[in-house]
């Protein structure tokens, strides 16, 4: 029983980092329908960026505040410079620029940083804490409950503010939308600064889990958009649970079925659910306009 | 009629012509590789094309199908005894066959759903290609006899240039029949709305399936002539980063358009070889220049000059 | 339709006739270097770049080879080994090398390496696994360790402390299997028994299930973990968070100093083979590896900011026998230098001291490893393990 718990644990931490990957896709992916490629590299940004400036003498607080302004700053520039030029373009194209993005940023970050391994300082120490016979590193609680509280914050954000119900709008109906006077090009670009702000600070928080190098962000991306799919695309809390329930998928088959092949079980698992349920877990039906 | 004809097979007699010339500035073996492997890349870049340009559905994992067609030539000789180009055939026939397996119900998937699935498929292969070490030789892969065609054994780079053009240009010029005839113009309906063509009576499964397959055919014949090139193989040729490269050349050559493949496999092979003198820059320029190209010519490269052409004529 | 042709040849030719045509008419002896200086194992293939460039400019800047400078050329091939064979043939047809040292990787030394044996120019493999010079080939030569001989050592160890019974968590990168299925060709020999396997992937986060699932199988004395890059600081962590007991061996994809501050407090206790270059100031005086050991680290330390790597070791090493063996040769031709290269005797480098001979293109011995353990955050040379 005990090893069931220690293989739950393991889930839901890998699931955790799954999950605040994932969330920032949807945010992107409502507001504009672009897939953000980049958006890997937003979290890489955030861990190394952290490193690179606490090991230069800024104090951990302030180096990772000044990481998630930096990224922000990216994903701004990344809008303006690039998806804005070709807003009119299609999906595949922009998704396309954001591939060329990613790309960009991951030769950069070779460039600026280096091409070595990095580590964080957990928030609260690397003792594991003991539960029913089994361990978790605390930082893995504060992933899930940072993952928690940011899609709990944009919620709140999305049905409080003005300019949260203006990107609900934007999603909708794009169209529509500008007709009721919405400046739906400062949405998008909004959507691409809160993505990368949201990336940046879930790099910051995994950083002492899964460690960082410049080309962190391609596999957490691929992870991150299969879990956000799984979820159903579009949908914070469904990135979430699609996070977690990949990362239990995985735990899970390497504990009892086969470390070997544990991803293609947990590929295998989100194919099936997709079968069976093709908006994802979570998602709602398209209602696919003649 | 006959002028009618000329237009509609222009693209493919022009590409001809490009490809039959370019030895003319080859000083090496060197350039006779590059060559053959910007044509080999078209080639699947070519299949990739139908099913996203013309029957509008995404792969992300269409180099698993360039793992079957490698594996495929490097297995069936070493295990089996058989000849290499008969394994070619049979890989072919195994990627057909996985395609409409699978297909069916991943075709079923739209958008952002469908390219996960493919994603997943394309990941599946690469897990088994590298785990099934006793096989397939693990992640270091395994070496691939060379292919031996009626006694003639071919394994320099200029023989593959030619081997690799002339598939290409026939396999160019089949897609191109494909597209220009009534299954093209149903894969053109379904693009536009799969609602409108289903209520034309056109079979939309049956199409979608038949593409992806033909696709995955293209890709593995692909994936064969990698391997027998190299005379060696790795499961790399199947993961995530190759599928995203043949995306990237549909899409940057032009979706949709018949020169659109090889000028796509031709950005992406010689960039590389170009940029190289920029050592640790290489990245950074590789993606402005990705950037670059779709933000000022969305359409891709081929209908971009293309357009310009037929603007600076009127 | 026919201008656009012409625009597409003719931007097609301007792309692919490259400055190729300036050749350098001086004397110069032109070195290869295909390596992986991105990728997956960029952190493996940036220090040997580093190593190679670094050492370049100061045999030049010393007067070179037989009175000719050296130039390196170096290409990327981004870990894949379709990229790795393009490159070398380009090194080999365009631009026209004498030597090789390069191949990062197994995979890509295993594709380039037919391409050399064609060409008759020398290759210095920077690769691990023992079948780049088993069976030995003519043109192909290796400095690092073999993954065979690193099983052999960590089992040498195993037995003096009478641990007859352990466990196997390897990476499924080439690395790691490679070395895993070395460790279980050996293994009988040694009088090891296996008696669980695990593997985990080369980036992932959490290796608890794996080492659960270890630590539950009855009669485990003590675990091996096959692998590089970030994995085994992990597996390390993981092994102290679930509170495993026995002894942790890594093996020699680790090192680097960088593994003991990302492990932390778990690297306690872990025993590694590793090259003396690990431990140059802890070498007792009358070690023949001190000097050599000390003097690289400080260079590359001071020259790149970064802590010294065995990877860019065996760079260094790979250069050093091509240059000793050109002066021998007193000349550059490719079979003049292999056959030096072959009579390699008494080269004291960062990995050991290297004998070659003809049926041994490595030429080192198990004593060339050296059995490291972490105590207090550094590394200790193990009492009784090699000279």
């Amino acid at each position: 029983m005990a090893e069931f718990i220690q293989f739950a644990f393991s889930g839901l931490t890998v699931g955790a980092v799954y999950a605040v990957v994932a969330v920032g896709f949807t945010l992107i992916y409502n507001a504009s329908d672009v897939v953000n490629f980049a958006q890997g590299e937003f979290v890489m940004l955030g861990g190394m960026t952290t490193v690179f400036l606490a090991t230069a003498g800024v104090p951990l607080p302030a180096a990772a505040i000044l990481a998630i302004l930096l990224a922000v700053a990216v994903g701004v520039v990344l809008h303006r410079a690039a998806i804005d030029l070709a807003r009119d373009a299609s999906a595949v194209t922009l998704i396309m620029i954001t591939i060329g993005a990613s790309i960009f940023l991951r030769g950069a970050a070779q460039v600026v940083f280096d091409k070595r391994f990095h580590d964080l300082p957990p928030i609260f120490g690397t003792e594991p804490l003991r539960i029913a016979g089994a361990t978790i590193q605390p930082q893995s609680l504060v992933v899930i409950f940072g993952a928690a509280a940011i899609v709990l914050g944009l919620s709140l954000f999305i049905d409080r503010a003005l300019f949260g119900k203006a990107v609900t709008a934007t999603a909708t109906n794009r169209l529509a939308a500008r007709l009721v006077g919405i400046n739906t090009r400062r949405i998008v670009g909004f959507s691409f600064a809160m993505s990368a702000g949201i990336g940046a600070l879930a790099g910051i928080l995994v950083t002492p889990i899964t460690l960082t190098s410049y080309d962190a962000g391609t596999l957490l991306a691929l992870k991150g958009f299969a879990a956000a799919m799984l979820g159903g695309m579009g949908h914070a809390p469904g990135a979430v649970v699609g996070g977690l329930v990949l990362g239990l998928i995985e735990s899970f088959s390497a504990g009892y079925v086969s470390s070997k092949y544990k991803d293609a079980v947990a590929f295998l698992v989100i194919l099936a659910v997709l079968f069976a349920m093709p908006q994802g877990l979570l998602g709602r039906a398209k209602v696919e306009r003649v | 009629m006959a002028g009618l004809a000329r237009h509609r097979l222009a693209p493919v007699l022009a590409m001809t012509v490009l490809v039959l010339g370019a030895p003319l500035l080859f000083q090496s073996s060197y350039h006779y590789r590059v060559g053959a492997l910007v044509l080999v890349f078209a080639i699947a870049a070519c299949g990739l094309n139908l099913l996203m340009g013309f029957a509008g559905q995404v792969s992300l994992g269409h180099a698993g199908f360039l793992g079957i067609g490698a594996y495929a030539v490097a297995i069936g000789p070493a295990q089996f005894g058989l000849p290499s180009w008969i394994c070619l055939l049979g890989g072919a026939a195994i990627s057909g066959v996985v395609a409409l397996a699978v297909g069916r119900p991943i075709l079923r998937l739209r958008g952002h759903y469908l390219a996960v699935a493919t994603l997943g498929l394309g990941i599946l292969v690469n897990i088994v290609l590298s785990n099934e070490a006793s096989v397939t030789g693990g992640p270091d892969g395994m070496n691939v006899a060379r292919l031996d065609l009626l006694g003639w054994r071919i394994r320099d780079a200029a023989s593959w240039y030619w081997i690799s053009s002339f598939t290409f240009l026939l396999g160019a010029a089949l897609g191109s029949n494909l597209i220009d005839g009534p299954t093209g113009r149903a894969l053109r309906a379904i693009h536009d709305s799969e609602v409108a063509a289903r209520t034309l009576g056109v079979d939309v499964a049956a199409k979608k399936l038949a593409v992806f397959a033909i696709s995955a055919i293209y890709a593995s014949v692909a994936g064969s002539y990698l391997a027998l090139i190299n005379g060696h193989v790795t499961p790399d040729v199947s993961n995530f980063l190759y599928s995203i490269e043949l995306v990237a050349m549909v899409v940057l050559g032009g979706m949709g358009s018949v020169g659109g493949p090889l000028a796509g496999a031709a950005i992406l092979v010689l960039l590389p070889q170009v940029l190289t003198i920029l050592h640790d820059y290489e990245q950074m320029v590789l993606g402005l220049v990705i950037m670059g190209v779709m933000i000022f010519l969305r359409h891709g490269v081929v209908p971009s000059i293309a357009a310009a052409v037929a603007r600076s004529r009127s | 339709m026919r201008s656009l042709t012409w625009i597409v040849m003719a931007t097609a030719a301007a792309i692919v006739v490259q400055p190729a045509a300036i050749r350098n008419a001086n004397a110069e002896i032109k070195i290869g270097a295909v390596l992986s200086v991105t990728g997956p194992a960029s952190f493996l293939g940036d220090p040997e770049k580093r190593t190679l460039e670094i050492y370049v400019d100061a045999i030049n800047a010393k007067g070179g080879v037989n009175g000719e400078k050296l130039k390196l050329i170096v290409y990327d091939d981004g870990g894949d080994a379709n990229n790795a064979r393009t490159f070398a043939t380009r090194l080999v047809e365009d631009d026209k090398i004498v030597a090789m040292v390069g191949g990062t990787s197994t995979g890509s030394t295993l594709a380039m390496m037919p391409l050399f044996e064609e060409a008759k120019i020398p290759f210095i493999s920077l690769a691990g696994a023992v079948q780049i010079v088993e069976p030995v080939r003519t043109w192909v030569f290796k400095t690092p360790h073999t993954d065979r001989m690193a099983c052999e050592k960590i089992m040498i160890d195993l037995k003096q402390r009478n641990l007859t019974t352990i466990a196997l968590i390897s990476g499924t990168d080439a690395f790691g299997k490679s070395m895993r299925d070395q460790c279980v060709a050996v293994a009988p020999k040694a009088g090891i028994t296996i008696a669980q396997e695990e593997t985990y992937g080369p980036r992932d986060s959490d290796m608890t299930p794996q080492l659960t699932n270890i630590k539950n199988k009855a009669g485990v004395q003590a675990v091996i973990n096959p692998g590089f890059g970030q994995g085994p600081a992990i597996v390390t962590r993981n092994y102290r968070q679930l509170g495993i007991t026995f002894p942790l061996y890594q093996s020699h994809g680790v090192a680097s100093k960088q593994f003991i501050d990302l492990a932390g407090p778990a690297a306690e206790g872990v025993r590694l083979p590793a090259a003396a270059l690990l431990v140059g100031d802890k070498l007792p005086d009358d070690d023949p590896q001190k000097a050599v050991v000390l003097d690289y680290a400080r260079t590359y330390q001071q020259k790149t900011g970064e802590p010294v790597s065995t990877f860019g070791g065996h760079a260094y090493d790979g250069l050093m026998i091509l240059v000793d063996a050109m002066r021998r040769a007193n000349s550059a031709n490719p079979a003049m230098v292999r056959d030096q290269i072959e009579k390699t005797r008494g080269y004291v480098g960062t990995g050991g001291i290297v004998n070659m001979t003809a049926n041994d293109h490595m030429g080192l011995g198990l004593t060339a490893f050296r059995m490291l353990e972490i105590k207090n955050g550094d590394w200790t040379l193990v009492a009784g393990s090699g000279s």
